[in-house]
């Protein structure tokens, strides 16, 4: 046995809080280091990749637009990252890690912050990836049109935003409903339950501004500040709320 | 150093923790005994943060254990061994707390030496380990930081004869160092192997605490005799309780001279008189849990 490797009186240099760079890098590292996070992320880059060939296949020239391509190779991520999101929160309470997790960080805000932060990472990353392939699939294709790689700048910001709160939402309706079935089922059905009410004449209208379906704009085109304000509404409703009562959650009561 | 200070948790408005205070110094091994459900585990998760008393407070090296800038470098934890992810290897697990709390991640190949899990147990994911093998993961997780004191809740649990053996060596060393250890266990044969203190705790609250034979010499005296009827009656008329204990003689609550002296006076000659010891700390500890188990 080492005798160093149990000694309990080694003088310590190290009794300083870890860095929220530091959690984040680890909320990281435990996304893809699980089974289930790594395939499913491998499956995000297939889509990915996937899309865009069936796009080059399927789609007629004229819309082989570096911005058209794009769009398209956002989708899979769009739809799936935030399953990344909720998983990263709500593994810690069906793995019961939480319990490794919340001794090694006491400030529970502080640990969630660290997984907002890996999933803000994870979803410029996953934007950065799209752009790539999307743009390979534009060369191979070669269009011949004009404004094959015009791009407004104003949508590469809004590419990102679109990303990263996506991400934002899974790790959100994770952290407030702490079990992987009930949020993942959720985060999937509540848009079309909101859907469905547009089809009611007296809302019909008041609907962007509280469905989720409006995150999509930010991907098609520069929004209007009509646009944005309904985009931030909405926001408000689907990521904000959730992260407070996820917080109010995890803070507030006793972890088991 | 763990303190805990009339510690008090309520669920439903009964109190499953009911003004618990105990210390562990150290250079102990202190065993946390009781049977199950008797508030073991809460009162784990008390100290360590997870749970917030409803009177009371804890101490870990003076201070609440939630006020620790990094708590994984000066205590080492372990509240449950099958809480870990089922799809993460074994080095992974010990890799990312070694990250987590800033230690250089060479530690976790160090770590799974220490506790006996080999290579191929390292790229092995958790879901295959057996309860033993998640145990040694945990221990050699709650050392991986290098800490002053050791909170492990049944770490002993799925332990084999030898299992037991080696942890019992582990944490000696650990003590010897000057750490502290509390360990909890529902099996008195598994902290009579490994600790030096005990704390008992039934229904919520303690019952007894002390060194081994300091619960000992409440724990009475074994006595024999060729006339065990006359024994036993000698006993009676002296004012001594005294039962059956299977095979071994009678057991006497009281202590071998008290017991001697009404041998003698009723001219009872004995064929053995020694403090009860084993069977006595066995009954000992049914006498103060069985309360809990009666209730159940």
């Amino acid at each position: 046995m080492n005798a160093h490797a149990i000694s309990p009186t080694d003088v310590r240099v190290a009794d300083v809080r870890p860095p929220i760079s530091r959690l984040t890098r680890v909320e990281l590292r435990k996304m893809v280091d699980t089974r289930s996070g790594f395939w499913l992320l491998l499956a995000v880059a297939a889509m990915t990749v996937l899309v865009v060939v069936i796009t080059l296949i399927a789609g007629h020239e004229d819309d082989f637009t570096f911005r058209n391509i794009f769009g398209n190779a956002l989708v899979p991520a769009g739809i799936l990252l935030p399953v990344v999101g909720i998983l990263l929160v709500t593994s810690e309470w069906s793995q019961r890690t939480a319990l490794v997790s919340f001794a090694l960080v006491p400030g529970r805000a502080r640990l969630i912050a660290a997984k907002v932060l890996a999933g803000a990472v994870l979803g410029l990353i996953a934007t950065v990836v799209a752009a790539i392939v999307a743009a390979i699939g534009t060369a191979l294709a070669s269009p011949d049109i004009a404004h094959v790689w015009t791009f407004p700048v104003g949508l590469v910001g809004q590419d990102l935003i679109y990303a990263v709160s996506a991400m934002t939402v899974g790790v959100a309706f994770g952290a407030a409903l702490q079990a992987s079935a009930p949020a993942i089922v959720l985060y999937f059905a509540l848009p079309t339950a909101i859907g469905a009410l547009e089809s009611i004449k007296s809302i019909h209208g008041t609907v962007e501004w509280f469905s989720s379906g409006s995150f999509e704009w930010l991907t098609q085109n520069v929004l209007s500040g009509h646009e944005w304000a309904q985009v931030l509404v909405a926001l408000l409703l689907w990521m904000v709320l959730p992260l407070a009562i996820g917080l109010w959650r995890i803070t507030g009561r006793d972890l088991s | 150093m763990i303190e805990a200070e009339k510690l008090t948790k309520r669920f439903a408005g009964r109190a499953v923790v009911d003004d618990v205070s105990f210390r562990c110094e150290p250079g102990t091994v202190t065993g946390f005994l009781g049977p199950n459900g008797a508030g073991k585990t809460t009162t784990m998760r008390m100290i360590c943060g997870f749970a917030r008393p409803d009177a009371g407070s804890s101490a870990v090296l003076g201070g609440e254990y939630r006020r620790l800038p990094n708590p994984g470098r000066r205590v080492g934890v372990l509240l449950d061994a099958s809480a870990q992810h089922g799809g993460r290897r074994g080095r992974e697990v010990l890799a990312i707390s070694a990250q987590t709390m800033g230690v250089d991640e060479a530690r976790a190949d160090e770590m799974l030496g220490l506790v006996g899990l080999d290579k191929s147990a390292a790229r092995k994911r958790v879901r295959q380990y057996s309860l033993g093998m998640r145990q040694r993961l945990g221990i050699a997780n709650a050392l991986i930081g290098e800490p002053e004191v050791l909170i492990l809740d049944e770490p002993a649990n799925g332990l084999d004869p030898e299992g037991m053996r080696w942890m019992r060596s582990l944490l000696r060393d650990f003590a010897e160092r000057g750490g502290t250890v509390l360990l909890s266990s529902h099996l008195l044969h598994e902290v009579d192997v490994i600790a030096d203190r005990l704390v008992i705790i039934g229904s919520g609250k303690i019952v007894a605490e002390g060194t081994r034979d300091e619960l000992l010499s409440h724990a009475g005296a074994l006595v024999r005799a060729a006339d065990t009827d006359g024994l036993a009656k000698a006993l009676a008329a002296a004012g001594l309780e005294a039962r059956e204990a299977e095979g071994e003689g009678l057991l006497v609550d009281a202590d071998p001279a008290a017991v001697g002296i009404a041998a003698r006076d009723a001219g009872i000659a004995l064929t053995h008189l020694a403090p009860a010891g084993d069977a006595g700390l066995e009954q000992l500890f049914f006498d103060l849990t069985s309360g809990e188990e009666a209730a159940k």
